[in-house]
């Protein structure tokens, strides 16, 4: 029997954001957790969704100096001190389109409070618009999303993967921040650093991925995004501690929360979150190593602790994924509430008058009505709803239109909006919205064109 | 043999919905081993794709991990067109995971339920 007390090397992993837009604050506990360990420890943030790159190739060719996450302030004010002194290196795909931005930015940052330089790592090669033609990355094979022939590409970036996080770590780094790589990569750089494993070891590699894919969404594997009250409670949801792996030389590892928060931690919010964006569970297919889940075991060893063992690992792909996105129109959303009596009938005509409006006006997209409380999510209104909706009732209607100008999509908008004063009695709580959208495709790419292109620099 | 009445599969297992483009995956975890053989047995590919062809659907594939007691379904096209192209309130198809917990109905018996599950109700 393997002894986890006394045997092995650990390595801390934390994770504080899963998400743009996940909680600021989240880091924090496990900050407080990590000033106790003596063992390495480490921060991840992971921020980058697949088209937040295309809003931020265009903050930064309007300023070349943004263009890195939006966030960044948010998540590295808090903890940055705490992480500097205490040893607990950061790791982030903040870097967005300009990771050098970043990194500069998270210098000012340690400037303004008077704390010492930290030395940071900065990862490149991940946009492949640097050193492929727009044709060679149209005429990609393309894996999943719409034809893309046509288009104008706002952003072409390549998923790296973890062993140019590992060498940036050999630098003896505060912090390295990377633009586009696998989420899962943000914990296996670190574990890949810190037990010398090289590319052959890949069970090794399949369990630090399959880490950091449980780690990757923050608190989904805590507690969260599962609370189903009086069928799977969690306590103190509110204050759902993010999670915090510690990761064993023989390959195993525990899945944890920091002292004195809420969430839950057992092999149900696990077994949810290890399914989470995954396929087929055989083949989890990452720049590193195709890692298996299926002989994988969960062991509840004290509340709000489980250990992951039994990770097996396959070869490495030939071919990397890269995400590219373009340009595609306006998208206008508008919204309208109708209560109380015959609602229902009142929200179904509200939709008739805006369908017919549009024809007679003859406004050209693709369109989409909802009644919300009526099946809005699981049906359309044009769709048979299996769900037994009253006629009385709390009812709001939900029209949305792709258009390829923005002010048809204007013109959409304001057909809901207009229901105030020209559409069936007492709506109300109108709320209208334009967006402009970007699409993505999934390209495959060799790996040989893009490994001489990663760099490392250091700010 | 014990009693059995027909409930949503939310009695005996509970799930999460992910998205890659135009391909949602859902989960279908029990939560002990008698659920485990009855969604292994009944919860097929074909009755999942039926719950979800309303939603475009095309096809379902179907992935065992019985270590864990759970099933992993792949929904081809059952996403709009996937988050970027859909004009559906939840563009990423989280809420499929709940649509099947309902809408996925078993025979199921007490012992395939966690034991403070408000579905014993059910059998009074």
């Amino acid at each position: 029997m393997f002894n986890y007390v006394t045997m092995s090397k650990k390595v801390y992993i934390g994770c504080g954001a899963g998400f743009a837009g996940d909680r600021y604050d989240a880091s924090i506990p496990i900050v407080e957790d990590f000033k106790s360990i003596n063992e390495p420890k480490y921060l991840m943030f992971e921020v980058l969704a697949e088209r937040t790159l295309a809003i931020a190739q265009q903050y930064r060719i309007n300023d070349n100096t943004k263009g890195y996450s939006p966030y960044l302030d948010y998540y590295i004010k808090p903890v940055l001190e705490d992480c500097l002194e205490h040893k607990i290196k950061i790791i982030s795909n903040m870097g967005a389109a300009n990771p050098l931005g970043a990194a500069k930015r998270i210098v000012e940052i340690a400037k303004e409070k008077n704390i010492r330089k930290p030395k940071i790592a900065v990862v490149l090669g991940d946009d492949i618009l640097n050193y492929m033609s727009e044709k060679d990355i149209l005429n990609s094979p393309t894996m999943e999303g719409l034809d893309i022939k046509n288009s104008k590409i706002t952003a072409a970036n390549v998923y790296l993967g973890a062993f140019p996080i590992a060498n940036a770590l050999k630098k003896d780094v505060d912090i390295v921040i990377v633009g586009r790589s696998v989420d899962s990569a943000l914990a296996l750089g670190p574990l890949i650093h810190e037990f010398d494993w090289d590319a052959k070891n890949l069970n090794m590699l399949s369990s630090g991925t399959i880490c950091g894919h449980l780690l990757e969404c923050g608190a989904q594997v805590t507690g969260a995004y599962f609370a189903d009250p009086g069928f799977k409670d969690v306590p103190d949801l509110f204050n759902v501690g993010f999670p915090i792996a510690e990761f064993h030389e023989n390959g195993d590892f525990f899945i944890t929360k920091p002292k004195n928060t809420g969430g839950l931690v057992n092999k149900a919010t696990i077994t949810e979150q290890l399914l989470y964006e995954t396929h087929n569970p055989n083949e989890y297919i990452v720049p590193d190593v195709v890692a298996d889940m299926s002989k994988l075991n969960l062991l509840e060893k004290e509340p709000n602790k489980v250990l992951v063992k039994g990770a097996v690992g396959h070869k490495k792909p030939e071919l990397l994924k890269a995400t590219i996105c373009s340009e595609s129109g306006f998208m206008g959303e508008a919204e309208m509430s109708y209560a109380g009596p015959n609602a229902l009938q009142r929200a179904k005509l509200a939709i008739e008058v805006i369908e017919k409006r549009i024809q007679k006006i003859g406004l050209q997209g693709k369109t989409r009505f909802d009644i919300i409380g009526a099946g809005s999510v699981h049906f359309s209104s044009s769709e048979e709803n299996t769900y037994n909706n009253e006629l009385d009732g709390d009812y709001r209607i939900r029209s949305a239109g792709f258009f390829e100008n923005k002010e048809d999509a204007e013109q959409f908008v304001a057909e809901t909006y207009s229901l105030y004063c020209s559409g069936p009695s007492a709506g109300g709580g109108a709320r209208t919205s334009i967006t402009k959208e970007t699409s993505t495709a999934s390209i495959l790419i060799d790996r040989n064109i893009v490994e001489p292109q990663i760099k490392i620099e250091i700010i | 043999m014990l009693h059995k009445i027909k409930l949503p599969v939310h009695s005996i297992a509970h799930g999460r919905a992910g998205d890659k483009g135009d391909v949602s995956n859902v989960s279908l975890i029990a939560y002990n081993k008698f659920g485990w053989e009855n969604i292994r047995e009944n919860a097929t590919e074909d009755i999942v794709l039926s719950i979800f062809k309303h939603l475009g659907a095309t096809s379902v594939k179907r992935y065992e991990l019985p270590n864990l007691m759970a099933l992993n379904f792949v929904v081809q096209n059952a996403l709009g067109g996937g988050v970027n192209s859909s004009l559906r309130l939840d563009r990423h198809g989280k809420t499929l995971s709940s649509y099947l917990l309902y809408h996925l109905i078993l025979n199921v018996s007490l012992d395939m339920m966690p034991n403070n599950s408000p579905y014993r109700e059910k059998f009074k």
